[in-house]
């Protein structure tokens, strides 16, 4: 076992609710902790309970432990603890898991995914508001918005987000690694509440498979039964090629998504705004999942002050058939639920087709009819997805039929 | 320090009855204090002691101030249009030093962080105290304990009535001016270091013994517009630079771009379009706090929808509430102080965008003012609690950071709204008991949070008027527990000793809270 100092976390005057903890082990002589905190006359006394606490729990009795923190919450404290005595001692066993204080419904395989905000996995500060803006999930990123060397503190820091933030209905999803690190990011999350996995740069069914199996292998163990959904993001040409093989992979894909930066310098092309180099691409994803009956949804539009981009961005996704837009900003939010609702002649439409589906059930007719006209089943589904999402975007009361 | 005498006051605060040797009536509550006796005045001149041809120059600011039989102990009022920009007051006290001044109070009617030098001066004895808001590094200093006497921190209003009613006498009153002339006529909406109103300064041109003005843009008789009458003002001084105008746009007037301040916002604009006072001829006040101008921002989209004018905003004025004059949906602009260079162009440019004084729109002790005929005021503050009591002046861990401002006056409005963050790193903002009272809950009507809006239940008319607005309403305690909840409890109460160094008062004179020095 080595025997280093570990320091994990984030310090300095930009930094803001968090905090960097250095742990260095010792063979005697107790513990020695020494806490600076901005908040240190309200909550320095606090700080110094909890890192002792964690310590026993971690079965730690000798060491030097610094903190450094700026306004961190407990749930943080408690991750940057953990990660910088394991990185002192090379590998830790125990875990410090704050208490669950948050339950959630399970996750439904077509709810809607029309906005998804994603979040920096090592950057606390970012989380615990996340749930306030409406978006329809929220994404922990272990992959790209992760330094390597970063990878087992926003492990930490993740799962102790899952377990007691309050992300406000959201789905919860985390975007894993890829290959063998991304199976691993698994055992950091499962156990905790994920409800969806992003899986990156998937170019074949068998990655889908490998990331499914560690899931029920994880599950069966610890006796999950809530479904883990899993949303494949293609990033290649070899990925576009396979999509619908993706897609079909196992029952918990529930949607495909796609990445544009690694797909356009894949098939040689510049990233432009307008997108025709991707215009294909898409078009094969949204096919590939419609074929799948998954949800196809969207990339996300990168810059975060052009608000009619977005707009137009988000009215193209749905025009080509997409269901959903990543958002890499809180007020991209708003934008993305207004712009996928339908509009008021499709409402109109789906609220007549639904009342007559209604009534034909009502009178145990196998037919749903509307006058004169025979509506299909796909049809009828297609009305009530309409409605929900209507509803869904407040352009519709939840008792519409008891006004109609 | 000797210990105080502390009486317990209408609100509970435990507050000395002397202040600086000054007999104190503790709060009574709000509108219970009488006062009584005349206004005080300067002593009466005469124009024969004056220049016939109306030129009051002299060289420097040191002469003038021995012209004006500066001697130690005087009280020296200014006032702080220049924000964080000031230069003047600097070389007035380095001046006041090399004629071995001792004593002195500062009179401000703010003091900012770029008047951290005085304090090697406080330290030196030239300056006894400052009596006056205290922001960032000279309120640091008097939480420690190290000014001679105790702070007073008023409001605009405040300061006013305090010298209007003789609880202060300005001895000499220095003034800035970014446009005058020679005998003393004064305006700070032009020149090269313009900063809009100057008003802030009008109590003191009208009640020091004696006056001086201190412009770096001297133009010949007459200066107009003139805000500062110059038949009050002993001097004229022609210095090199008066102000740095990039500074007088301060931090707080930039607009925020944290999704959570402008949600706070957005549910600040909704929850006024709710209320039945929102309506064609509404009037405003609104501060320049990140969140108050989008919430501006906001409710503008809300006017253009609806098709409703604002009959007048209040407050300090800035480049969006300037476009929504110019754009015609304000009726009037009246502006106590400037915040950035659209503010001071518009006043200079537009004659329904006027300054005002604390004498129209703050002052307790007149017959009327102009902040109680306001709508909505939005406004900031470090701390509420349970009760709706407000903070504006100390931090949680007990430090005195910042100046009451119009604060306490506003809260006159018909509707007080408080959009605040429900916790500023970690720590959070609604408390069982505010650190400091500055505001009572009984004039703090709605506190709105990004987690959730609280109405004071002694409003059940907002309650009711509101109720199907689709916003989260929601108990002051419930938003409170929710906080302390993820911030792992409520913050320990702040480490200080016995010795008060400050006092709050309220709007008419009387005590509303001590300040105790931080322990280190």
């Amino acid at each position: 076992m080595s025997q280093a100092r570990g320091e994990a976390g984030t310090r300095g005057g930009q930094v803001r609710s968090d905090c960097w903890i250095a742990f260095e082990p010792r063979s005697d002589g107790g513990i020695e902790l020494q806490v600076k905190s901005k908040v240190a006359s309200m909550y320095g006394e606090s700080i110094r309970q909890q890192v002792l606490a964690g310590l026993a729990i971690l079965g730690i009795e000798h060491g030097m432990v610094e903190v450094e923190d700026a306004g961190a919450l407990p749930f943080v404290i408690d991750a940057r603890l953990e990660t910088a005595v394991r990185r002192a001692l090379g590998t830790l066993e125990a875990q410090l898991l704050p208490e669950k204080t948050v339950t959630i419904a399970p996750s439904a395989k077509d709810r809607f995914r029309r906005s998804r905000l994603y979040l920096p996995g090592n950057t606390p500060k970012l989380m615990y508001n996340a749930g306030l803006y409406g978006a329809d999930g929220v994404i922990l990123d272990l992959e790209d918005a992760v330094a390597p060397a970063e990878k087992d503190a926003a492990r930490c820091v993740i799962r102790n987000a899952l377990r007691v933030i309050d992300f406000g209905g959201a789905e919860l999803m985390v975007r894993i690694n890829q290959g063998e690190r991304g199976l691993e990011d698994l055992e950091w999350i499962v156990p905790h509440g994920v409800q969806l996995i992003l899986i990156p740069k998937v170019e074949s069914a068998e990655e889908v498979l490998a990331v499914d199996a560690r899931i029920g292998e994880i599950c069966d163990r610890l006796g999950i039964t809530e479904p883990v959904w899993l949303m494949p993001i293609i990033e290649s040409a070899r990925g576009t090629l396979k999509a619908l093989e993706i897609a079909e992979a196992c029952p918990f894909v529930n949607s495909l998504a796609l990445g544009l930066e690694d797909y356009t310098a894949d098939i040689g092309v510049q990233r432009t705004k307008e997108g025709t180099e991707s215009v294909w691409m898409r078009g094969m994803l949204v096919n590939a999942a419609r074929a799948a009956r998954v949800q196809p949804i969207d990339t996300v539009f990168s810059d975060v002050g052009d608000e009619d981009g977005l707009r137009a961005s988000v009215r193209e996704a749905k025009a080509l058939g997409f269901d959903g837009k990543g958002c890499i900003h809180p007020r991209q939010i708003p934008v993305v639920n207004q712009e996928f609702a339908p509009a008021t002649a499709e409402i109109d439409k789906a609220r007549k087709i639904v009342l007559a589906f209604d009534d034909a059930t009502a009178r145990g007719l196998g037919v749903v009819s509307l006058g004169s006209k025979m509506i299909d089943p796909p049809v009828v589904k297609r009305a009530l997805h309409t409605v929900k999402l209507a509803i869904a975007t407040g352009l519709l009361a939840d008792n519409w039929k008891q006004e109609a | 320090m000797s210990k105080l005498e502390m009486v317990q006051n209408a609100a509970g605060r435990m507050v000395p009855t002397m202040v600086n040797g000054v007999p104190q009536v503790p709060y009574m509550g709000v509108g219970k204090y009488q006062p009584s006796g005349r206004k005080a005045g300067p002593p009466i001149p005469q124009c024969g002691d004056f220049p016939r041809s109306g030129d009051k120059r002299v060289p420097s600011i040191k002469e003038a101030l021995v012209k004006c039989g500066i001697r130690d102990g005087m009280t020296i009022g200014s006032h702080h249009h220049f924000r964080n920009g000031d230069l003047l007051m600097l070389q007035v006290f380095a001046a006041c030093d090399e004629l071995g001044i001792k004593d002195l109070v500062w009179f401000p009617s703010a003091a900012f962080p770029c008047h951290q030098p005085l304090i090697e001066l406080m330290e030196k004895g030239v300056i006894r105290r400052v009596e006056g808001s205290l922001n960032g590094p000279l309120g640091a200093y008097a939480s420690r304990g190290k000014m001679n006497g105790l702070a007073v921190l008023r409001s605009h209003g405040g300061r006013w009535q305090a010298v209007q009613d003789g609880e202060i006498h300005i001895d000499i009153a220095i003034l800035a001016a970014p446009t005058a002339d020679a005998f003393g006529n004064c305006t700070g909406d032009r020149g090269p270091n313009a900063c809009g109103s100057m008003n802030f300064g009008l109590i003191d041109s009208m009640t020091a013994d004696r006056v001086i003005v201190a412009t770096d843009n001297l133009v010949p008789f007459p200066c107009l517009p003139w805000q500062i009458q110059g038949n009050n003002v002993d001097y004229v001084v022609e210095v090199a630079e008066i102000g740095d105008p990039a500074k007088i746009i301060s931090g707080t007037t930039v607009l925020t771009k944290s999704p959570d301040r402008l949600m706070i916002a957005e549910y600040t604009a909704a929850f006024i379009r709710a209320t039945s006072l929102y309506r064609d001829g509404f009037s405003m006040q609104a501060g320049a706090g990140g969140t108050a101008l989008a919430t501006a921002i906001y409710l503008r989209e809300h006017m253009l929808a609806d098709g409703y004018k604002a009959s007048f905003m209040r407050g300090g004025s800035t480049k969006y509430m300037v476009q929504m004059l110019e754009e015609g949906l304000i009726g009037c602009i009246l502006d106590g102080q400037t915040f950035d260079l659209e503010g001071v162009r518009s006043m200079r440019e537009n004659w329904n965008h006027v300054p005002t004084s604390p004498f129209t729109s703050y002052n307790w002790h007149g017959k009327g003012n102009f902040a109680s005929m306001v709508d909505f005021v939005v406004l900031g503050a470090t701390e509420v609690d349970v009760g709706f009591n407000a903070n504006v002046a100390t931090h949680t861990d007990g430090m005195m950071l910042h100046g009451i401002g119009g604060w306490q006056n506003c809260l006159d409005a018909n509707i007080t709204i408080l959009p605040i963050p429900s916790f500023r790193n970690r720590v959070p903002i609604i408390m069982d008991r505010v650190t400091t009272l500055c505001g009572p809950g009984e004039l703090i009507d709605v506190v709105i949070t990004e987690r959730g809006i609280a109405i004071n239940p002694r409003r059940q008319d907002l309650i009711e008027q509101t109720k199907h607005a689709g916003l989260p309403i929601k108990p002051i305690h419930q938003i409170k527990e929710e906080v302390e909840r993820f911030a792992g409890g409520p913050p320990a109460p702040p480490k200080v000793t016995d010795d008060v160094i400050g006092v709050v008062k309220w709007v008419d004179g009387t005590v509303i809270d001590s300040i105790y020095q931080v322990a280190e």
